[in-house]
């Protein structure tokens, strides 16, 4: 425990100092955690690289994904993608123990290349592979680790900057690993935007073993059962997406936002309240503890606009508000706003868009 | 068989409202609620206790008035509560609570039964981290099984258990070991109205309330802020966007007038709405 940390609650000043403990100041690098699902890597992975990418120019230092996996080609063709999204170098423990995702194989892969390659940064995905996998590690080693950050960034000491709304208002916070090395910071998906994706041959990827074998697992899947098609919801890929909260006043009400969502082809969406509530499926829930969309044209009705709302749909590249308070925040971001009771625009709106978007259906079923 | 809840009291979220000046939580009057995430994990740990027979044990690490929501638990019809209580828990990051709560289930562990079973909600509603879970678990050395939808069967003999895990694209169905860590998923199950008998029992039972030391905490600067390595440097309210939204009023055709006014503003939108409604 360093000594800057000692400080007492009360003052806090003298804790925010920088004292790196000298064992600890030839961690270098960032890190991305490239997460895959049987040979599947998570679009996550690709966002996270575009955003440790920046970091990694700023600090002047590497960027390397971490990839762990069975010994297969699939996982060899993770560590090539993750290549043409911007990494430098390659970590790669591959062994057919980790061909599932299991909490105890997997942190020991992952602490081991952290204390044999000592990384300043480590990024994952905000994901339930990522939440039960970043936990783990930072115990294991003892370090900090900041989870759902909407924003990261360096300050001018090099200390990654992570910031996080706040519990319970509309606030942020900007939270600091400064004396403990890796700084972990989790990221959900969505929030950062996906890089350009440029072909490349891999570079130099560095291989470590994981040195377990099967009997030192005491955790052993039995099944995995893939997610039918149909039930999944596309709410974070989809182009347009409506959504409704607490301002339509009733379930029934919020079947306005389905019927203007199937007009447009959209996927729909709510806010907290109406899922706590019971009126709409958690999957559909938008914001902080729900989905994080990045649609081109995102319509909210009956939404204050509170932060986690807010930074759930900060992504969308054009906001459309409906809401009866002139004061409402979400005309705070959102880019155009009508001052008006919800559910009594909705049925109108819908009405006028399918008039004016049917005419193509038409078409297309004479043709 | 032996359940230890770890829950927690948290400010009920709808009800909080942040000073509009001085960017600060107004606390005051705001209700205090268990983390809605525990009740599930409450709630399944007594039907595993039905089940089997035992005790099901909660703990949190909170302020004195926590006491509050571990009597709301006893009226479920858990067996014992136990409130971890001391200045020097404040301002725990999840390392540090992680920390204060192993410490304290080791405790329990020695004084009670070693737990079987230790559970935790997925996340609460005010850190919403997810982490203090794995972290509890990794410290006691206890496999951890995050995200559980469902306990398939439990073998207390043979010291197994069968569970289906929420994992990225599907459901894992694992097989693991006694003694285990479990955060369950919501929607799992559905609190049960405790008894009369549990409600009045909550109402006159003593708890067991316990300060850092009594915990058996050794080093008290793992503890609290202290113990925290994450520091929060600034609190700050969003900036709000360069310019606010353009507001528009729209007569007697209000439907047709939004359309307008937005395809006029995007004019890209109107190609990009046509061949979503197109179905592609
Ligand atoms: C840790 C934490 C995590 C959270 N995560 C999320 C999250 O992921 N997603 C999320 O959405 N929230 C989240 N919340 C809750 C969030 O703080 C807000 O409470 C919530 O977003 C408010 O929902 P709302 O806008 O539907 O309701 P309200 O805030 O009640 O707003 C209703 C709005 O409707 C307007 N209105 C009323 N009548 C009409 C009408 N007839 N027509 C049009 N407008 C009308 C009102 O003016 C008001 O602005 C979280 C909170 C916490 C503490």
């Amino acid at each position: 425990m360093s000594d800057a940390t000692k400080a007492p609650a009360a003052s806090g000043r003298a804790a925010t100092k920088k004292a790196l403990p000298e064992h600890l100041k030839s961690y270098k690098h960032v890190w991305v955690f490239v997460e895959q699902e049987r040979g599947q890597a998570h679009p996550v992975s690709w966002e996270l690289l575009g955003a440790g990418r920046v970091l990694a120019d700023k600090l002047g230092v590497d960027l390397a994904a971490v990839v762990v996996g069975a010994k297969n080609e699939q996982t060899q063709n993770v560590v090539h993608e993750a290549f043409c999204y911007g990494a430098d170098l390659a970590y790669l423990v591959a062994d057919d123990l980790l061909k599932d995702y299991r909490n105890e194989s997997y942190t020991k892969a992952l602490t081991d290349l952290v204390n044999a390659y000592k990384p300043e940064i480590l990024l994952l995905g905000a994901t339930t592979l990522g939440r039960d996998l970043a936990g783990s590690v930072a115990t294991t080693l003892l370090t900090g680790l900041t989870a759902d950050c909407t924003e990261l960034d360096v300050d001018a000491e090099g200390s990654l900057a992570a910031t996080r709304p706040t519990f319970g208002g509309s606030l942020l916070c900007t939270i600091f690993t400064l004396n403990y090395r890796p700084q972990m910071a989790t990221v959900r998906p969505r929030v950062m935007p996906m890089p350009e994706r440029v072909e490349k041959l891999v570079g130099r990827v560095i291989e470590h073993p994981l040195g377990l074998v099967e009997d030192d697992i005491v955790t052993k899947v039995l099944a995995f059962l893939p997610d039918r098609e149909s039930s999944k919801s596309n709410l974070a890929f989809a182009d347009v997406v409506v959504a409704g909260g607490l301002g339509l006043g009733s379930p029934e009400n919020f079947q306005l936002i389905r019927q203007l969502a199937s007009v447009l082809g959209a996927e729909y969406g709510c806010s907290r309240p109406l899922v706590q509530k019971g009126w709409v499926s958690s999957d559909r829930q938008i914001g902080q503890t729900g989905k994080t969309i990045r649609p081109k044209l995102y319509i909210a009705a009956g939404i204050s606009g509170a932060i986690q709302h807010r930074v759930g749909v900060e992504g969308a590249d054009y906001i459309l508000a409906i809401n009866t308070d002139k004061n409402a925040p979400i005309f705070d971001f959102a880019h155009l706003g009508v001052i008006s009771d919800a559910v009594r625009l909705l049925p109108s709106l819908t009405e006028a868009f399918s008039k004016r978007l049917s005419p193509h259906q038409r078409d297309r079923l004479a043709s | 068989m032996h359940i230890v809840v770890c829950m927690k009291q948290v400010p009920d979220s709808a009800q909080i409202r942040v000073h509009p000046v001085t960017n600060t939580i107004m606390r005051q009057g705001v209700p205090t609620i268990i983390n809605p995430y525990d009740l599930f994990a409450i709630e399944e740990a007594l039907r595993l206790r039905d089940t089997f027979g035992g005790e099901v044990t909660v703990l949190t690490m909170g302020p004195p008035s926590a006491e509050d929501s571990l009597r709301k638990a006893l009226s479920f019809g858990v067996d014992r509560a136990v409130l971890l209580t001391d200045r020097f828990f404040a301002g725990a990051d999840t390392l540090a609570t992680t920390y204060a709560l192993a410490t304290a289930l080791r405790k329990i562990g020695a004084e009670f039964g070693p737990p079987d079973i230790v559970f935790t909600g997925k996340q609460t509603i005010d850190g919403d981290t997810a982490q203090v879970g794995p972290g509890v678990a990794k410290r006691l050395g206890l496999i951890q099984l995050t995200y559980v939808s469902r306990i398939n069967s439990v073998d207390t003999d043979k010291r197994l258990i069968e569970v289906e895990r929420r994992a990225e694209g599907g459901v894992q169905q694992l097989q693991s070991r006694l003694p285990c860590l479990i955060t369950i998923l919501e929607g799992v199950n559905e609190i049960r109205v405790g008894s009369l008998m549990d409600a009045l029992k909550a109402a006159r039972a003593t708890l067991i309330k316990w300060s850092a030391q009594d915990a058996g905490v050794e080093d008290i600067t793992k503890c609290g802020l202290r113990g925290s390595p994450t520091i929060v440097k600034k609190v700050f309210a969003p900036q709000p966007r360069a310019q606010k939204a353009e507001l528009i009023e729209l007569g007697d055709n209000p439907g047709d007038a939004l359309i307008d006014a937005l395809f006029q503003r995007q004019p890209k939108l109107e190609g990009e709405l046509e061949k979503l409604a197109r179905g592609y």
